[in-house]
């Protein structure tokens, strides 16, 4: 799968860029359902002490989301009387959007990468990781259009928690990225796995060097900021079940709906993907290379995705929730400063080495 | 506040209760695959075993909902002895306990004198439609069946006189 | 004390379009509940806000009136257990104690010691139950999860025994006047005493789990501060009042319906009146309802279970007022009898209903996030506001 990815296509570019788009449309919803059924039915549900879906499919309910998916497309789509339908409509798609737009300059493979494969030499576009966090802040517009064009002082209300929520961590996640590209010299994500693949930890390279040792501050601020940008506990006040109901989301059914869950469980498999590059090392493994890396490297990103996201959904599922106002404190009393440190530290022994 | 080491400490040991939980069994009972072990005691559902029932409608006046409705007739019987007066008789026609407006507090079992009635923990008698759910005698009849034997009692419980 | 009267147009269902329409920086009304989950059941509060800070909250009650006052009038003393079962439908088994005692005490009649052991013991373990509810919905409310279900699992143990010795999960309706339905099964004393280690063990987990995170913390200390006199001129009780430093327990200060002097025991009391001394001080009682029971059951008497009682119940004329300790404060029946099979009035006083209506003057202030902390941890159940 990988060499489509990578090299022209008889066909010219049309059709490559036919076929990326059919990759990417089709990985992100797997992705969802993936990190959804893994870790929302089934690990949450054993760390309640109980099983979660155990018939759907046969084999330990691994086809319950795809049930439920198929329920929501099902369903009417009802648009409240006194909405904006327009804007109501927009807004599930434009949350989506921002999911896709930042998968595509996840790489996979040396050669395996959505954005910019075409070019020799590395792959990738050379301002990657800025790109994708640049993306990410699109979905931004789409939650504040859903609240807003909902008609309900709920979903107003979580959906400007979620705007103030969105942007504070903003700053944070992109300063706690910098240390990483100080470190690799580069900002193309390509070039940060190669980086972490061919270092060396006091000239031994039998690990390489994956950014998480020497960066792991800033892996830690990375996961939190991605914790808020996901708006999962404990920095879920937008759509705080138990006091906003579902915020933004309330008045959406159907498909719709499904739409923001694959948001949700998409941007977090792409957040997964990002901490994953950055600090894992991504899809490559020392000393693997060449034309089998191509093979194993999609394997190896998903297994250190399912790692990250572990992370992630264990604080999701322990933690109770913070206060809006505590959650803007926590952003700019403490990891703004704490990541500008970061960031000083790292330059002056980058500098000194 | 709590200080930066209590802080770290507190979100740690959540992770490892929820952790420690992951890791062991659940408590789940796959419901309709097998099935939880119920107590003898339980109030599931009302049996009758029409042939004690003398119509003496106790039960049906001291219902706090009023969802047991009574009917019969006295009929005439031979004599047990021979030249003895002839007996009267009262025959159930009708013995109903409306499911959808008990309350499961079991006063009827308490106060029927002749232990025509018996709590059995059966539970699975859910209905499509609410007024199947009105059960008659035949249907409280074979509840019968799945009435548990009585449990022996705690220790230092007083033993009462077996009654008859 | 702030006074606090209520705006009619508040109710107007255009209340909407009473909002100026152009845009200017006015007050919104937000409407949580009926149907919230954190209003567990069918309260509404009608909050007026500017942004999220609350200015004026107000609550309106009775959306699950199902007049139970009136229903006991029409019905006699054995059957009305099974109505009192369900004004408090978490901890039903210390709803009935009440109205039987009094019951009891208008007839002269006494139960049998073992029989009010037993009552005790059963009163501690709806507490525990109830409890371990709040104990899970407590964090739910504050946005985690897993303790909900951890609440819902340990729950569940003290309701299988409650079932195995009652019949009922939730409505046990198992006190009669003079005494008890029937003795307890065999081994269940064995199995209560397993169990009540297993419940100070789960008091671990929640301490772990929700009390000891700091974000938990962050939450709920200084928020929805219950000041000691005022709580008690709002006639609030129960833990919510010992949280806030007043150390007044109807188990130990009432008359006393159930033998609770003769065990080892102590009320807990905390400072500060928050939520979070709410819900410490309702985690500490759980560990000790549950030593309690420890206790109970070593020194639980042999003998009858029922005390001698004419068939027919029939009241003496006369007027009484008894209260105890329910899981959620004091519960209270003042009956009238005029000598018949059935009570001619009965007032019940619940505890949810005084503890709620200290909530416009508390939500005062404070945010929409902190509005559902404050009501979770004021822990109330519908059915005993309305009953």
């Amino acid at each position: 799968m990988s060499h489509l990815l990578a090299f022209d296509i008889p066909g010219g570019w049309g059709t490559t860029l036919g076929i990326k788009t059919l990759i990417v449309m089709g990985l992100i919803p797997v992705g969802a359902l993936v990190l959804g059924y893994t870790f929302l039915l089934k690990m949450m549900s054993h760390m309640q002490s109980r099983v979660g879906p155990m018939d759907p499919g046969g084999f330990h309910g691994w086809f319950q989301l795809i049930g439920d998916g198929i329920k929501f497309i099902q369903k009417e789509d009802i648009i409240p009387a006194g909405a904006d339908k327009r804007v109501f409509k927009m807004a599930p798609a434009i949350v989506v959007m921002s999911t896709f737009l930042m998968f595509v300059v996840l790489p996979a493979g040396p050669n395996a990468v959505v954005a910019g494969a075409l070019h020799k030499g590395q792959g990738g576009i050379d301002v990657g990781i800025f790109y994708a966090l640049a993306v990410s802040s699109l979905s931004v517009i789409g939650v504040l259009m859903a609240g807003w064009a909902s008609s309900n002082k709920y979903a107003l209300i979580g959906a400007l928690r979620a705007a103030a929520q969105l942007i504070a961590y903003e700053l944070p996640l992109v300063l706690a990225v910098v240390g990483v590209v100080v470190q690799a010299g580069t900002m193309n994500l390509q070039g940060i796995v190669f980086a972490q693949q061919q270092g060396k930890i006091f000239g031994w390279s039998g690990i390489g060097s994956p950014f998480i040792l020497t960066q792991f501050v800033g892996f830690a601020l990375f996961m939190v900021a991605a914790q808020a940008e996901l708006t999962q506990p404990p920095f879920d006040m937008p759509v705080a079940e138990s006091e906003l109901v579902a915020g933004y989301m309330v008045e959406y059914t159907g498909f719709r709906f499904l739409f923001f869950f694959i948001g949700e469980f998409g941007t977090a498999f792409v957040y997964a993907g990002l901490a994953a590059t950055l600090f894992l090392g991504g899809w490559s493994i020392p000393h693997v290379n060449g034309e089998i890396a191509n093979w194993i490297g999609p394997i190896v990103l998903f297994v250190k995705i399912m790692l990250v996201a572990f992370l992630m959904f264990w604080a999701r599922f322990s933690y109770p929730r913070l206060r809006e106002d505590q959650l803007q404190a926590l952003a700019w009393k403490w990891l703004i400063p704490i990541s500008l440190i970061n960031i000083l530290v790292t330059g002056a022994l980058k500098v000194a080495f | 506040m709590p200080s930066f080491g209590d802080s770290v400490k507190g979100m740690s040991k959540g992770l490892g209760v929820t952790l420690k939980t992951m890791l062991k069994p659940a408590v789940t009972v796959h419901y309709p695959h097998e099935k939880e072990e119920v107590t003898p005691r339980a109030r599931g559902v009302i049996a009758l075993k029409e042939e004690n029932c003398t119509v003496c409608m106790l039960c049906a006046r001291s219902c706090p909902d009023w969802c047991i409705y009574i009917e019969g007739h006295k009929e005439k019987r031979p004599a047990r002895r021979e030249g003895g007066r002839e007996r009267t008789v009262s025959v159930l026609d009708r013995f109903d306990i409306d499911y959808a407006l008990c309350m499961y507090c079991g006063i009827c079992v308490e106060v029927c004198p002749f232990d025509a009635l018996h709590w059995s923990p059966e539970y699975e008698y859910s209905e499509f439609s609410i007024a199947s759910l009105l059960h008659d005698k035949e249907k409280l009849g074979e509840w019968e069946a799945t009435v548990p034997e009585a449990e022996p009692l705690e220790l230092g419980a007083e033993v009462k006189k077996a009654k008859k | 004390m702030t006074s606090f009267e209520v705006d009619p147009k508040l109710y107007s269902p255009l209340a909407d379009s009473q909002l100026n329409v152009e845009l200017d920086t006015g007050d919104m009304i937000l409407n949580i509940g009926p149907q919230h989950p954190a209003t567990h059941g069918t309260l509404r509060l009608v909050v007026r806000l500017d942004g999220e800070r609350v200015i004026k909250a107000d609550p309106v009650i009775g959306y699950m009136h199902r007049g139970y006052e009136k229903l006991t009038e029409y019905r006699t003393y054995p059957q009305i257990t099974t109505l009192v079962n369900r004004i408090d439908w978490l901890s039903s088994f210390a709803n009935e104690v009440p109205f039987i005692g009094a019951a009891e005490k208008l007839m002269n009649i006494e139960a049998t010691p073992r029989a009010l052991y037993i009552r005790t013991i059963l009163t501690e373990m709806a507490r525990i139950s109830t409890f371990l509810l709040f104990l899970g919905e407590m964090g739910l409310q504050v946005g985690a999860i897993t303790p909900a279900f951890f609440g819902f699992r340990d729950r569940e143990y003290t309701l299988n025994l409650i079932e195995s010795a009652t019949g009922g999960r939730f409505h046990p309706n198992y006190n009669r006047i003079g005494g008890l339905k029937e003795d307890l099964p065999w081994g269940w004393v064995a199995e209560c005493r397993n169990t009540m280690k297993k419940m100070l063990d789960s008091c671990d987990e929640f301490e772990d789990l929700v009390m000891g995170n700091p974000i938990f913390q962050a939450r709920t200390r200084g928020i929805g501060i219950i000041p000691a006199e005022l709580g008690a001129s709002y006639g609030v009780s129960g833990s919510n009042l010992r949280a806030s430093g007043v150390d007044w327990d109807l188990r130990r200060d009432g008359e006393p319906l159930l033998p609770y002097n003769e065990i080892e025991w102590k009320t807990f009391t905390h400072q500060d009146g928050d939520s979070f001394a709410r819900y410490w001080v309702r985690l500490q009682e759980t560990r000790e309802s549950a030593r309690m029971i420890l206790q109970l059951l070593e020194q639980l008497p042999a003998g009858p279970i029922m005390a001698k009682v004419p068939r027919i119940i029939k009241v003496p004329e006369g007027e009484i007022y008894v209260n105890a300790e329910n899981p959620l404060g004091e519960m209270g029946y003042y009956i009238i009898s005029k000598g018949a099979t059935g009570p001619f009035r009965v007032k019940i006083r619940t505890a949810s209903f005084s503890n709620v209506s200290i909530l416009p003057w508390l939500l005062q202030g404070i945010y929409v996030p902190d509005v559902i902390t404050v009501l979770a941890s004021l822990y109330f159940i519908l059915g005993d506001i309305d009953r």
